[in-house]
C-alpha cells in the first residue's frame, strides 16, 4: 500500500485516496473549435509510461482536495505531491 | 503410551503440566510446551502422512516454518482447519489431529499405488495425460485426482471465531528474534526508537535457543532472556511472539500475522483468534535466519530422515530424541553440532562427511567425544518403507563422481546438514536485487530498494560475533537516523566454536543399475529425475522448469527444495546459479488464514449500511427491504401475504388513483454555493441554467467528456447564489468528486464551493392526483395551487413548526411533490403525512412500485443510463443545448453518435398482452435465426403496467425512432423464453405529461 504525502494533510495511506489519471492532460477550453485528433487525445489517449508519471490523486476520505503526484510506475516511488494549483 | 524418546533432564517444556492429545485416533501424552510434532516424536510416531503425488508415507522433516511434509487437519473446539503444520502447532489439551492425503488410512494406502506406478508419473504427467479426452476430466480425472490425492479438508461450517486487524507505526520493525533481531532491537530501543520485534515462534531467541554459545557471562540462552525482559519493560518498544512478517509491500509497509489463541484448546471471551497487522515502518531490519538445505539421495524422503538441526531443536528444545541410532550425514560442521547433542545424551551417533580431511574445532570436540566419523563418505539411500530402518552407504572418489562398495549401516533416523540457505523473502518481496553469494553457495540480499537491511544468517553471515556486532551497530545507527538520539550500547564478548568451510557437494549419484527416486521437493514429490525430463523437453527459464515440475509449488513454498532445484539446473545446463536466477519470491511467506485476511469486515460488516431516519417506520410496518447500493430502501409494505408482484402493484395503483408517500431520502444531493454557481451548472449539464430563477428546481443530464450519459437529476435554486442539486441513489459520491475535479484543476477561476447533504436531508415523495389535497393539509400557510407552486416550484416553508423545503417535481408522472426535512425531524415528517394522509386513502410505496411507476411513464433510470447511451438514445436530445458549450458535448458530434439507426429507447409490449418479459431479453426479428442470431436491442427494464394491466418494458433498440408498430421478438435464453413483442412509444402512460403539470 502507497503512502502519499497529501500537501494539505501529510502523509496518509493509500486507501484513502483514489486515482484520477494522467495529470498532463489539459481540457481543450470551452467554446474552442477543437480538431478530432485534439479532443480524441483527450478523451481516450494516454500514455501507459514505465517510469515517472505525473497523475491525479483525490484525497477523498480526507480534505477531499485533488492533488498532483509524481510516482514511478515500476518502483512506486513517489518523487513529489503539489496542490492542483501547483505545477509538478 | 508412554513417551519412549522423551529424556528427563533437558528441553524447555513444563513437565509439571502433562497434556493428552489424539493423532489419527490413538491417545497420546504430551507437555506444556511441545509441539504436535515433539510430542508425536516423544512417542516415537514419525508416520503422519503420505505424499501428494506417489502416497509415499511422510514423516517430520523439520521442526518449524520450513516443514514440507508434517501437515495435519486439526480439530479445535467444534472446528477444524486444514494443512497445519505439526511443527508449528503448539500442543493444547484435548488437540485432535489427522492425517491428511491419506485413503483410506495412512497404514494402508490406496493412492500408494501410483508409487508403483511411478514411472508413469513423471513431470508433466497430469498435463500430458488427464488432459485427453477433454470430456473424461470432470468425470472421470477430476473426481478421482480430488479422492486420491488432495490435502486437507476445508471446513464448510461458518467460522465462529473473531479475527482482527491492526495498524501500527514504529521507527524499526524487526522480523526475527534470534541473535541479530535481539542485538538490533535492543541498540535501537536504547536508542529511544520505537521499536516492534516480531517473532514467529512461541519462544524468542531463535538459534540461541539451541547453540553452544556463550555472551558476555552467560550462556547465549540466558543473555537473550534476559535481553527480551529487558525490552518488554521498555515503553518503546512492542514485543510479539507467534507473529510471523509475512508479506512487505510499497512503501515499507509490512503485513504481519499475530496468533492470539491457535495454542489454546479455545478463545478466550472476547478475545480474537488472529490478528493482523499492517505496520508502517521507518525502517525493517530482518533477521529472519536462515534454514539448513537438505541432501539429496535415494530415498531421502523416507520418515525418519530429517534436517540434522531439526533434530537438534526437537533435543534442545523437547528433550526429544528423534532416533536412537543416529546416523548424521553432512557436508559441513552444523551436523557435528547434533551428533555432539546426541552424544551428550547417552546416544552414540556416526557421522558421515562428504568432506574428505576437514578440521576445525568443533571436529576436534566431536573427536574427542568419541564420535565415530567416517570422512568422504555419503548415504547413498535410505532403506526401510514407514520407517528408516537402515542406510546404504559408500565411500565417494574425491571428484564425487564415483561410489565405492555400498555398505550398509543400522541407523533409525538419517540427520542431514546440507549447509544454510538465508531466509531472504522479506528482502526480495521488498524489491531487493538479490545476489549470489558463492562462499555459501545461496541467494543473500544485495542492493536495498525500500529501507530495509538483512542482518546473520539472512545475510549470509554465520557467525555469532560478526552477527551480533553488525547487529549492534546497525540498531544504533539506523535509530539514530531516526530520533536523533546518540546513546551507543556496545557489542559483548562472544565463546563460540569455529567453523570450517561446507562442501559443495550436495546430491548423491546414483549407484550402477538403481533407480533410487531422489527428491529436491519433498511435498510435492518432486525429484531429482522429473526436473532432468524437463530439461530434456526443452524447458529452460526456472519459471517455466518450477511450473512443469511443479517444484516449490507446495504450501511450503519450496523453503526447502529451491536452491536444490536451482542447483541442479545449474549443474545440467553447466551454468552457474546466478545465471539461472531464483524464482520471484511473493508474499504471503507462510500460509495465512483467509478469516484473519478478512478480519472484521464479515456479514453485516463487510459494506456499510446506510439507513434513512425512517427506517424503523418501515421495520414496524411489514417493509421488505432491499439493498440499493450500500442503502437499504423499502422494496414493498407487505400486507398479510402478499407477495412483491401483487404488493408493489398494490401500491403503484394507489399511487395512479389516490395518493401514495415514498421514502427518497438516499437521493444523492448536494448543496453548491457561490456567485459562479449557475455558470458551473451550465458547464456541467447539458441544457441551459443561466436563466433558472430563483424558488425554481430544473431537470437537467449530465454527461462524461465522452459524451456518455453520466447522471441525471434536478437543481433548484433556493437563493442567489444557492443551489440544491439532486443525483441518483448510486452516482451520489461519483458526481461530487466529478464536480470537485473540474472546480479545483479544470475552472479554479470559478467561485463554487460544493458539499454533500446526502444525510443532512430527509426527503419523502408525496405523489398522486390527492397529493395536492394532503399538501395544502399538511401545509395550511401556503397556497398549494397550480398557480401558487406551479410544476417544478419551490418554497420554504415549516410543516408543524419543523422547518421544510417542498419541491414540485415528479419522479412517478403524477401530481408530485417532493418534501424535504432536516435528518433529525424525518421520522416526524412521515408520520404527519401518514397520519393527515389518512382521509386521502394515503399508502407508503417502496422501491418496486416506484419503477413500476417510471417504466410506464418512460421516465429513464439507472438501467437506461448504464454507461454505454448518450442522451439522444434515452430521448433526452430535447435538453441538449446547441448554444452553449458543457462537458462532453464535443464528444457527440462523433460519427456513431449522430448514425441514423442510432438505437434510442422505446416502449415494448408482449403480443399476448400476459408473458413478462425478463430484463436483459434480446430483441430480435427473427427467433428462428441460427445462432448468433443479429441484436437489434436490449429489454432495459421491465414492470406489471398498472395503467393498462398488462406487462410492459422499456428496451433500447437500434434505430429506434423508426421501429414504433413493428412486430419483434424478445429472446432470454437465460429464461429459456420467446415472446412475440410489439414496439410502442416509450411514454405508455401520459405521453403529453399532462398530470404532473395538473
Ligand atoms: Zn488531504
Amino acid at each position: 500500500m502507497l503512502h502519499i504525502k497529501c500537501p494539505h494533510c501529510g502523509m496518509r495511506s493509500q486507501n484513502e485516496f483514489s486515482y484520477g489519471g494522467d495529470a498532463t492532460v489539459k481540457r481543450p477550453e470551452l467554446n474552442k473549435e477543437v480538431s478530432d485528433q485534439d479532443w480524441d487525445n483527450f478523451v481516450y489517449n494516454r500514455k501507459s509510461l514505465r517510469g515517472k508519471h505525473k497523475e491525479l490523486w483525490q484525497h477523498i476520505s480526507g480534505c477531499r482536495q485533488w492533488i498532483k503526484v509524481e510516482r514511478d510506475t515500476a518502483t512506486h516511488e513517489i518523487f513529489k505531491t503539489v496542490k492542483a494549483n501547483e505545477d509538478i | 503410551m508412554t513417551q519412549n524418546y522423551r529424556l528427563d533432564n533437558i528441553g524447555l517444556i513444563n513437565r509439571d503440566k502433562k497434556i493428552s492429545f489424539k493423532f489419527n485416533g490413538v491417545t497420546y501424552f504430551g507437555y506444556e510446551g511441545d509441539t504436535l510434532a515433539s510430542a508425536l516424536l516423544a512417542n516415537g510416531v514419525h508416520l503422519i502422512g503420505r505424499s501428494f503425488k506417489y502416497h509415499r508415507p511422510r514423516g517430520f522433516f523439520g521442526a518449524g516454518v520450513d516443514e514440507p511434509y508434517a501437515i495435519v487437519q486439526l480439530y479445535r473446539n467444534n472446528e477444524t482447519e486444514p494443512n497445519v503444520k505439526a511443527t508449528e502447532q503448539e500442543l493444547f489439551e484435548g488437540l485432535e489431529a489427522t492425517s491428511v492425503n491419506c485413503w483410506p488410512s495412512v497404514n494402508f494406502d490406496i493412492g500408494a499405488i501410483n508409487n508403483l506406478l511411478k514411472i508413469f508419473l513423471p513431470a508433466g504427467f497430469y498435463y500430458k495425460t488427464f488432459m485427453w479426452p477433454k470430456s473424461f476430466w470432470y468425470k472421470v480425472y477430476e473426481p478421482f485426482i480430488r479422492k486420491a490425492a488432495g490435502l486437507g479438508v476445508a471446513s464448510i461450517e461458518h467460522d465462529k471465531e473473531r479475527y482482527e486487524h491492526k495498524y501500527e507505526y514504529c521507527d524499526l520493525l524487526i522480523a526475527g528474534s534470534g541473535p541479530s533481531g535481539l542485538a538490533s532491537a535492543y541498540a535501537a530501543a536504547k536508542n529511544g526508537a520505537r521499536v516492534i520485534l516480531a517473532e514467529d515462534k512461541p519462544r524468542f531467541g531463535g538459534t540461541l535457543l539451541t547453540s553452544e554459545v556463550n555472551i558476555g557471562n552467560r550462556t547465549g540462552k540466558e543473555w537473550a532472556e534476559n535481553i527480551i525482559s529487558e525490552l518488554k519493560e521498555m515503553p518503546n518498544v512492542i514485543v510479539k511472539n507467534r507473529s510471523q512478517v509475512f508479506g512487505y509491500y510499497d512503501h515499507n509497509m509490512l503485513v504481519m500475522s499475530e496468533k492470539l489463541s491457535d495454542h489454546l484448546p479455545k478463545t478466550k471471551k472476547y478475545n480474537p483468534k488472529q490478528r493482523l497487522w499492517y505496520i508502517r515502518a521507518k525502517e525493517v531490519l530482518i533477521s529472519s535466519g536462515s534454514i539448513e538445505r537438505p541432501l539429496v539421495f535415494g530415498n531421502n524422503d523416507t520418515p525418519g530422515v530429517m534436517l540434522s538441526s531439526a533434530a537438534k531443536e526437537y533435543l534442545k528444545v523437547y528433550g526429544v530424541l528423534v532416533g536412537k541410532k543416529p546416523l548424521i550425514f553432512t557436508n559441513n560442521d552444523s551436523g557435528y553440532e547434533t551428533a555432539i547433542e546426541f552424544k551428550k545424551n547417552g546416544v552414540d551417533p556416526i557421522i558421515l562427511d562428504t568432506r574428505k580431511e576437514p578440521k576445525s574445532e568443533i571436529i576436534d570436540e566431536a573427536k574427542k567425544l568419541d564420535i565415530q566419523i567416517k570422512f568422504s563418505y555419503v548415504v547413498v539411500a535410505a532403506k526401510g518403507y514407514k520407517k528408516v530402518k537402515s542406510a546404504e552407504v559408500a565411500k565417494i572418489s574425491d571428484n564425487k563422481n564415483e561410489l565405492g562398495t555400498v555398505e550398509n549401516i543400522n541407523c533409525d533416523c538419517i540427520c542431514v546438514s546440507g549447509f544454510w540457505t538465508p531466509t531472504i523473502h522479506l528482502a526480495s518481496q521488498s524489491g531487493n536485487k538479490t545476489t549470489f553469494n558463492k562462499d555459501i553457495d545461496a541467494f543473500v540480499p544485495g542492493l536495498s530498494k525500500q529501507n530495509e537491511t538483512t542482518l546473520g544468517a539472512a545475510n549470509g553471515t554465520f557467525t555469532l560475533e560478526e552477527t551480533l556486532k553488525k547487529s549492534f551497530e546497525s540498531g544504533y545507527e539506523l535509530s539514530k537516523k531516526i530520533t536523533n538520539n546518540d546513546n551507543k550500547t556496545s557489542s559483548p564478548t562472544v565463546m563460540e566454536k569455529k567453523s570450517t568451510t561446507h562442501d559443495k557437494f550436495w546430491c548423491v549419484p546414483l549407484p550402477k543399475g538403481k533407480t533410487y527416486k531422489r527428491f529436491l521437493d519433498f511435498q510435492n514429490d518432486v525429484a531429482v529425475s522429473d526436473v532432468e525430463i524437463a530439461l530434456k523437453e526443452g524447458y529452460r527459464s526456472i519459471e517455466h522448469v518450477k511450473r512443469y515440475t511443479t517444484l516449490g509449488m507446495a504450501t511450503d513454498q519450496g523453503k526447502t527444495s529451491n536452491l536444490n532445484g536451482l542447483q541442479l539446473v545449474s549443474n545440467i545446463e553447466n551454468k552457474i546459479v546466478p545465471e539461472v536466477g531464483h524464482t520471484t519470491f511473493r508474499p504471503p511467506y507462510t500460509p495465512v488464514t483467509i478469516g484473519a485476511i478478512v478480519g472484521r469486515e464479515i456479514g453485516k460488516h463487510s459494506k456499510p449500511t446506510r439507513k434513512s431516519p425512517m427506517h424503523s417506520w418501515h421495520e414496524k410496518n411489514n417493509a421488505v427491504f432491499v439493498d440499493a447500493g450500500i442503502w437499504v430502501r423499502p422494496r414493498y409494505y407487505k400486507i398479510g401475504e402478499e407477495t412483491l408482484f401483487e404488493g408493489s402493484k398494490r401500491e403503484a395503483k394507489n399511487v395512479r388513483t389516490n395518493v401514495g408517500v415514498c421514502d427518497v431520502t438516499t437521493l444523492g444531493k448536494i448543496d453548491i454555493k457561490g456567485p459562479d454557481a449557475a455558470e458551473l451548472l451550465n458547464r456541467v449539464y447539458t441544457n441551459a441554467w443561466l436563466k433558472l430563477p430563483i424558488g425554481k428546481a430544473r431537470y437537467g443530464v449530465m454527461l462524461r467528456e465522452d459524451g456518455i450519459v453520466m447522471d441525471d437529476g434536478t437543481t433548484t435554486r433556493i437563493s442567489e447564489n444557492h443551489y440544491h442539486m439532486t443525483t441518483t441513489t448510486a452516482q451520489a459520491a461519483n458526481i461530487l468528486s466529478h464536480l470537485e475535479y473540474y472546480l479545483q484543476l479544470v475552472w479554479p477561476e470559478l467561485n463554487v464551493n460544493v458539499v454533500s447533504t446526502t444525510e443532512q436531508w430527509a426527503g419523502a415523495a408525496i405523489a398522486g392526483p390527492k397529493s395536492r389535497n394532503l399538501l395544502q393539509k399538511l401545509f395550511p400557510n401556503i397556497d398549494a395551487s397550480n398557480e401558487g407552486l406551479p410544476f417544478m416550484g419551490y418554497l420554504e416553508t415549516d410543516l408543524f413548526g419543523v422547518h421544510a423545503r417542498i419541491f414540485r417535481i415528479s419522479f412517478s408522472g403524477e401530481l408530485a411533490y417532493e418534501v424535504n426535512v432536516e435528518s433529525d425531524n424525518g421520522n416526524f415528517m412521515w408520520e404527519k403525512i401518514m397520519e393527515v394522509g389518512q382521509e386521502f386513502k394515503i399508502q407508503p410505496y417502496g422501491t418496486e412500485a416506484l419503477s413500476t411507476l417510471r417504466i410506464e411513464m418512460g421516465h429513464i433510470a439507472g438501467s437506461e443510463l448504464d454507461g454505454r447511451t448518450i442522451p439522444y438514445d434515452n430521448s433526452l436530445e430535447g435538453l441538449v443545448s446547441k448554444k452553449k458549450d458543457f462537458i462532453g458535448k464535443r464528444s457527440l458530434d462523433r460519427k456513431a453518435f449522430i448514425a441514423e439507426d442510432r438505437q434510442k429507447v422505446v416502449g415494448v409490449v408482449p403480443i399476448d398482452k400476459k408473458t413478462s418479459i425478463p430484463e436483459g431479453s434480446h430483441l430480435v426479428k427473427d427467433a428462428m435465426a441460427p445462432i448468433p442470431n443479429p441484436k437489434l436491442g436490449y429489454i432495459s427494464a421491465s414492470c406489471w403496467s398498472v395503467e393498462y394491466d398488462n406487462p410492459f418494458s422499456l428496451g433500447i433498440l437500434k434505430d429506434g425512432k423508426n421501429m414504433i408498430g413493428q412486430k419483434l421478438f424478445a429472446m432470454s435464453p437465460l429464461k429459456n423464453k420467446t415472446i412475440p413483442v410489439e414496439i410502442v412509444s416509450s411514454h405508455y402512460v401520459d405521453p403529453k405529461g399532462e398530470r404532473v403539470r395538473s
